[in-house]
């Protein structure tokens, strides 16, 4: 994506919404979903448009956990640690991930290929425990299938991947 | 025979779609559509959750009442062929080696006593027909004949308390907010859910979205908003979207916009997505966050009923108090209060997962024992090991002990002993749970989601993980018991709101309940769980191991070895100690040691 287009999509977005600062969540939340983080020129033009100091909108972009100021991976993997998942060893899937990918959760593999993050619970403790890749849910998971779910996932042709410099 | 009144309900809640049941519901109708059987004559529902999570997809048909679990794909031309026949054996749960087909025969059900879930997993969420063809809106329609006075003495009468955990009385809520000449007000409610392990609001706002938006138009009514948001949790996708269609479809229908149900009432109701944030349940940060700030609690000098969003009385009521409130006006406030104990009315939905047996949702009436819960209705342990403490209320909750068992579970028993009931979160632990390790699990997590604006939270989170880590790990030393109960009573007394103040309380229970275990851990650098890996070693016991190889495939690291049909051995070199063996092993050969020499 260009400059040019990166701009546009960003101005779509936000004038989405009212000028009004209680949707500033949700124009983030959606710059989010679009380019997988939020872009500098995001947080400007944000702030022009709803008239609040840029460094209000940064404080939040680093508050909330659903916001990254990061790029993220072209896939992102999310291991459960609800109290569920926990204590039927979620901790043991990142040490696993960490072992296949080298990254701790929070990070993203060099080659931009997979994020980790542990989220919080999602709701499937029957289940547990849950590791979710792209939203397709891998439940009751055992450590030694995890290299399984990444080759598959490495198997897929990247998409073209949005250069963000 | 098939007569045009069959209903083929296929839960469709986040775990059986998990699970698989949307591929499930579309081999149905593939397999109804060959048959030639059309949407009339044979009705299929992907209904909410139905409860028992651990055991989907469940498919259930109707009016006959046979309910199958864990059913696949494979399994849908015999389930077909069984509308007019015998039921499918294999599928059925089996209750002391004989098959039952009614769900109310299945102990997990038989016991509950469905209220706020009654339809819950029996309509079609997206559906308002079927929710007013179960006397969706009646309610409503009952409260728009009444005064805001009247409808606040039947929520009084009702003796709700807010089900979100603290237990305020709804009615005097409503009654304070009513009580303010100032407009615009605001009603919001609560979803979201942030317990770890706790799924009951996701699941009414997915399963019966409608419920939660007649109990905002009734506390609308109440108090005279004529604006509402639900503040949903960003991971709760289907809940949101069940939200919205049925806000839509209430649009439509003429029961939400200017003219509400054709009085000159008027309600506009919206959704605002989370922003993935555990303090954000707390009121006043969710107000915050709603109006586009940093989510940071105040100090509630002023109460929100006066002060809320922007600056105007607001009522927020969570999930499943809200859904609370049709039931209470359409039936009476009396009829509700025939429910629970004394101070605690009506019923709690609770999520009961962790080592239990029957994961899942269930409904009791307030004041229920836990031993019922988890027993009775949760079916005992998962593997029949012994049980250990069940925690409830989440990271504000605390660890409940077997001596405890028999209290009943409402707003006031469990706090005097350090616990609380909480939102309804309810995490069964066996043998195989270390007590620190839990507790430094809670805090880890509350450390990650304090929001830093006042020090005792801040850093009393920060040094009780770095204390809890150190035991852990070995490194435990004399005095870091008490030192962690004089930071939790510190914490408790002088937080700003009650993430802070309740933080303490899963460390401070477990000290006060499993002393012994925090012990051996700091004075002997033993986990007797076996969990911590520093302080355990893994080994197989060559008597008891058959070599069936199955610890092997689910060692990680590869540190297993063996021959099949003989004893197999663990390299303490390669070993992480993660557990995976000592799970997977049917023969209780894996034991566990302690790694450091006291």
């Amino acid at each position: 994506m260009t400059e040019v287009d990166q701009t546009s999509t960003i101005r779509k977005i936000i004038e989405n919404y009212p000028a009004d600062r209680r949707y500033a969540l949700a124009a983030m939340q959606d710059m989010q979903r679009r380019f997988n983080y939020i872009p500098e020129d995001g947080l400007e033009m944000l702030s022009e448009r709803l008239g609040c100091p840029k460094a209000q909108l940064y404080a939040m972009a680093t508050f909330y956990k659903a916001l990254s100021l990061k790029p993220k991976g072209q896939h992102i993997i999310k291991i459960c640690n609800g109290t569920a998942c926990h204590l039927r060893g979620s901790v043991n899937l990142a040490t696993e991930l960490k072992r296949d990918l080298g990254i701790d959760p929070g990070e993203t593999t060099a080659d931009g290929m997979f994020s980790v993050e542990y989220v919080n619970c999602l709701g499937s403790c029957a289940l547990s425990p849950v590791m979710v890749v792209d939203g397709t849910y891998y439940n009751k998971l055992r450590v030694e299938q995890i290299p399984g779910i990444l080759e598959s996932y490495s198997a897929t042709k990247p998409e073209d991947v949005t250069n963000h410099d | 025979m098939i007569n045009g009144t069959e209903r083929i309900l296929v839960c469709c809640g986040t775990s059986c779609i998990a699970n698989g049941a949307l591929a499930v519901a579309e081999a149905l109708e593939r397999e109804l559509a060959s048959r030639g059987w059309d949407d009339v004559s044979v009705k299929l529902v992907r209904t909410g959750c139905s409860g028992e999570c651990e055991q989907g997809p469940i498919v259930r048909f109707m009016p006959r009442d046979v309910v199958y679990y864990r059913v696949s794909e494979r399994d849908v031309p015999s389930i077909v062929e069984s509308l007019e026949g015998e039921a499918v054996q294999k599928l059925l749960h089996k209750q002391d080696g004989q098959a039952v087909e009614r769900l109310e025969d299945n102990p997990f059900y038989a016991r509950q006593h469905k209220l706020v879930l009654k339809d819950v997993g029996v309509i079609d969420p997206l559906s308002l027909d079927e929710y007013r063809a179960h006397d969706g809106y009646e309610g409503l329609e009952r409260a728009l004949t009444m005064t805001p006075d009247e409808i606040i003495s039947e929520v009084e009468a009702s003796g709700l308390r807010g089900k979100g955990g603290a237990g305020f009385p709804t009615g005097r809520k409503w009654r304070s907010a009513a009580s303010y000449d100032e407009w615009p007000k605001y009603i919001v409610c609560n979803g979201d859910e942030g317990d770890p392990g706790a799924f009951m609001d996701g699941s009414i706002m997915e399963g019966c979205p409608h419920a939660v938006i007649e109990g905002m138009c009734i506390g609308a009514l109440a108090i005279g908003a004529k604006e509402g948001i639900l503040y949903i949790r960003d991971e709760y996708a289907l809940a949101r979207d069940h939200i919205q269609h049925a806000i839509d479809d209430a649009y439509a229908a003429g029961i939400l916009g200017e003219r509400m149900m054709g009085t000159d009432h008027q309600l506009d109701l919206s959704i605002v997505r989370g922003g993935g944030a555990f303090v954000c349940g707390e009121s006043t940060a969710l107000m915050a966050s709603i109006e586009g700030r940093v989510g940071e609690p105040r100090a509630k000098y002023v109460r929100s009923v006066q002060r809320g969003l922007f600056d105007h009385p607001t009522v927020l009521n969570n999930v499943e108090t809200l859904a609370s409130i049709p039931i209470i006006l359409r039936d009476g406030g009396e009829a509700y209060a025939q429910l629970g104990t004394e101070r605690s009315k009506g019923t709690k939905v609770f999520a009961m997962v962790g080592k239990v047996k029957h994961t899942g949702l269930v409904e009791v009436p307030m004041g229920a024992t836990l031993r019922e819960l988890i027993f009775d209705i949760g079916g005992g342990i998962a593997g029949d090991r012994p049980f250990k403490a069940v925690q409830t209320g989440g990271p504000s909750g605390g660890c409940i002990p077997e001596s405890l068992l028999d209290l009943p579970v409402d707003f006031d028993t469990l706090t005097e002993y350090g616990a609380m009931m909480g939102s309804g979160g309810m995490i069964v632990m066996d043998d195989r749970s270390c007590m620190v390790e839990v507790a430094r699990y809670y805090v880890d997590f509350l450390c990650e989601e304090s929001c830093g604006k006042c020090t005792p939270c801040r850093e009393g989170l920060r040094q009780m993980r770095a204390i809890l880590t150190d035991i852990c790990e070995g490194r435990g030393v004399e005095g870091d018991i008490e030192l962690l109960e004089r930071l939790g009573h510190t914490m408790q007394d002088a937080s700003l709101c009650a993430l802070g103040k309740s933080a303490p309380n899963p460390v401070l229970t477990a000290i006060k309940f499993f002393p012994e275990e925090f012990e051996a851990h700091v004075r002997d650098k033993e986990c007797p769980a076996g969990v911590c890996p520093e302080l355990t070693r893994f080994a197989v016991d060559a008597s008891a191991c058959t070599g069936c190889g199955m610890c092997m495939r689910a060692c990680p690291a590869g540190a297993i070895s063996g021959a099949r049909k003989e004893a197999h051995v663990i390299d303490p070199e390669k070993c992480i100690a993660c557990g995976s063996c000592r799970e997977a092993c049917r023969f209780g050969a894996v034991q566990t040691t302690r790694r450091i020499s006291a």
